[in-house]
């Protein structure tokens, strides 16, 4: 049975499609500019408590608001510290973690969700494709970020909270592009084989149409991820996300509101984080789109 | 044609019925209980407390709720706002000028600037003007606007002193009878530099919330041009010796413009969730700051009512879109 409806590809060809991809990809200057950056933060993350000097959480009431490069008597305080006497940059490198557990997480829960829902609508069509496509309907017809913040303040402030909320925005985006690509795939022959050697529709579903709907996916993902991260800051901004003293990017920045006008530094690094970072996987975004869509590898 | 704007009206019903579930529903979901979150009283006798709960009818089943509801809100009567004690209607609608007028400035600022700019992208494809200004429409699309914002204030409030920091106009300035629109009554007041200062109070936050709609249109437009200059009816008017002014402006980008035109629509969503975090770092007394004050205030009949309006809104706007997409584009108006 199974090696009639078998879908995986020979190790042989999976390894020339992965050299095709990245071909095409390493094409796009900007998205390995882009890649570096990312694996940069990853890194960062990774080794936050190696590269910081300080704890981030630890306050150094003798030298609030330094400036960058200030030399004291507990170190070199790279760039500055915060009101209370925080250590910038090693909250910054805490605040790496923050930002890309708070993208994978989203990321997931939408992808998985949304991909299903998206399965089911597209493959059994009727009244369960109705049904589903209407709901994705209303949750896309509220502004995503007001819907987040309604979420957040029916399940309270918080990180996880916050996470949450923004993946139920997310995933009918992942929902309507598999809906539309199992449309456009499910009447293909492959298909039809793998049904008349007499495939279940779980398996046809999961194994057989799915992987082949997959690029769109990839790319709507990283979106999201770099959407994650801008919308969990934005939570975090409000007094939504993040609560203090966790050193999350966004949350950073809502504490440091009131001093803009006297310390720069305490506005200027935490933004500059989530700049970098969301622009880092939007150029990779855009170099994923250009390997993946074989419309635009043809022109 | 009328079949086509009846059926996408039709259409738009059960995603409206849809929402008034969800701002329905989501009282009722709140940890807590609803009727002290809907009546906002504390310390209530147990008397008091049934008094409430039939006056808000929570003691009936679901669905009759939700009918009364539905009734109410067809009415016009969203509640009352349990901080001011005002009807959350004409709360809404007292705020939601100062949000049209910052959006409406917003979104010609994005189409102003970010149209030209995707049309010259695309016609100088890869040449450093190109590369340029799709770099900066990546930076603007990365922008965390919050951010930004503040920025902008450090720079041009706090340094070079040329802009207000939040509020709309100048305190001195007041228009009792006024239209809502700042710009409009400071006009229509003849009072010396009303005008420039709405004005000034207008241009950070209007930048800021242009910024993510100017680099999303700017995008779609080179991709859209560069798609329509490939095309053969391009390539005949060139051949035909048609000056090239006249080629990328009239056969060219009139077909360019039809996805720019749903990109712009789509942008409504995104100017209210912009708005949100526009109103509330530069204090501008709109819809955004509104529906941020009300959930951290917990009133949840503003919040409610606001939800209900924003995604109605949102919603028409999408179907006028949608409905100039078919005007502009038959092929669609006749599918």
């Amino acid at each position: 049975m199974s090696e009639v409806t078998e879908t995986n590809i020979p190790a042989g060809t999976r390894r020339e499609q992965l050299a095709e991809f990245w071909f095409y990809f390493k094409e796009n200057r900007g998205a390995v500019v882009g890649l570096t950056v990312f694996i940069l933060v990853v890194l960062a993350a990774t080794f936050a408590p190696l590269l910081s000097s300080f704890s981030p959480d630890v306050q150094y009431r003798d030298v609030l608001l330094a400036p960058p490069m200030t030399d004291s008597a507990h170190g070199h305080f790279w760039l500055g510290t915060d009101a209370v006497g925080r250590d910038m940059l090693s909250r910054l490198l805490f605040g790496a973690r923050y930002s890309l557990f708070v993208g994978v997480v989203v990321v997931l829960l939408a992808l998985s969700v949304g991909v299903v829902l998206g399965l089911l609508a597209g493959w059994f069509g009727g009244w369960v494709d109705t049904v589903i496509m209407r709901v994705m309907d209303v949750i896309l017809a509220f502004p995503s970020l007001l819907l987040a913040l309604v979420f957040v303040a029916i399940l309270g402030p918080g990180l996880i909270n916050a996470m949450i909320a923004i993946a139920i925005v997310y995933q009918p985006h992942f929902a309507r592009l598999t809906r539309g690509a199992v449309l456009s795939e499910r009447n293909k022959d492959y298909v039809m084989a793998a049904r008349v050697a007499g495939a279940g529709n779980m398996r046809l579903m999961f194994r057989t149409v799915l992987p082949n709907c997959l690029a769109p996916l990839i790319v709507q993902g990283t979106l999201s991820f770099s959407n994650a991260i801008l919308d969990v800051a934005a939570l975090g901004f409000l007094g939504l996300g993040a609560q203090p003293p966790t050193p999350e990017w966004g949350t950073m920045l809502s504490e440091a509101r009131e001093f803009i006008l006297r310390a720069w530094w305490v506005v200027t690094f935490p933004g500059l984080a989530i700049l970098i970072t969301v622009l880092a996987i939007n150029l990779m975004g855009d170099g994923l789109r250009d390997a993946l869509d074989p419309k635009l590898k043809r022109s | 044609m009328i079949r086509f704007i009846l059926g996408k009206i039709l259409w738009l019903i059960p995603t409206l019925v849809g929402i008034t579930i969800v701002a329905f529903g989501f009282v009722r979901v709140l940890p807590g209980d609803p009727v002290l979150l809907m009546a906002g009283e504390r310390g209530l006798t147990p008397e008091r407390h049934a008094e409430l709960t039939h006056q808000l009818g929570f003691d009936r089943p679901i669905w009759e709720q939700y009918f009364d509801f539905l009734w109410k809100v067809l009415h016009g009567n969203l509640g009352d706002s349990l901080v001011t004690h005002k009807p959350v209607l004409n709360e809404f609608l007292a705020l939601f000028p100062a949000t049209v007028e910052l959006g409406l400035c917003a979104m010609v600022l994005a189409v102003a600037i970010g149209v030209p700019v995707g049309v010259m992208a695309a016609i100088k494809r890869g040449s450093w003007f190109d590369q340029a200004t799709m770099t900066t429409a990546l930076v603007g699309y990365s922008m965390p606007i919050f951010w930004w914002g503040l920025l902008l204030i450090i720079l041009f409030s706090g340094i070079l002193k040329w802009t207000p920091v939040s509020g709309r106009i100048s305190l001195m300035y007041y228009f009792p009878n006024g239209s809502g629109f700042m710009i409009w009554d400071a006009l229509m007041s003849g009072q010396k530099g009303a005008l420039t200062s709405a004005l000034s109070h207008l241009i950070l936050p209007s930048v800021v919330l242009a910024t993510i709609p100017l680099a999303v249109i700017a995008r779609q437009t080179r991709s859209a041009m560069l798609e329509v200059l490939g095309e053969d009816y391009v390539r005949t008017a060139r051949a035909k010796g048609m000056p090239p002014r006249r080629v990328i402006g009239i056969h060219a980008l009139r077909n360019a413009m039809i996805p720019v035109i749903t990109t712009i629509g789509l942008q409504v969503g995104m100017l209210m969730a912009g708005a949100i975090l526009t109103e509330t770092i530069f204090s501008w007394p709109g819809i955004g700051k509104w529906m941020v004050d009300s959930i951290s205030r917990r009133d949840y009949p503003s919040v409610q009512g606001g939800l209900l309006m924003i995604a109605a809104i949102v919603m028409v706007v999408n179907l006028i879109v949608d409905l100039l997409y078919g005007l502009i584009n038959p092929r669609i108006r006749h599918r």
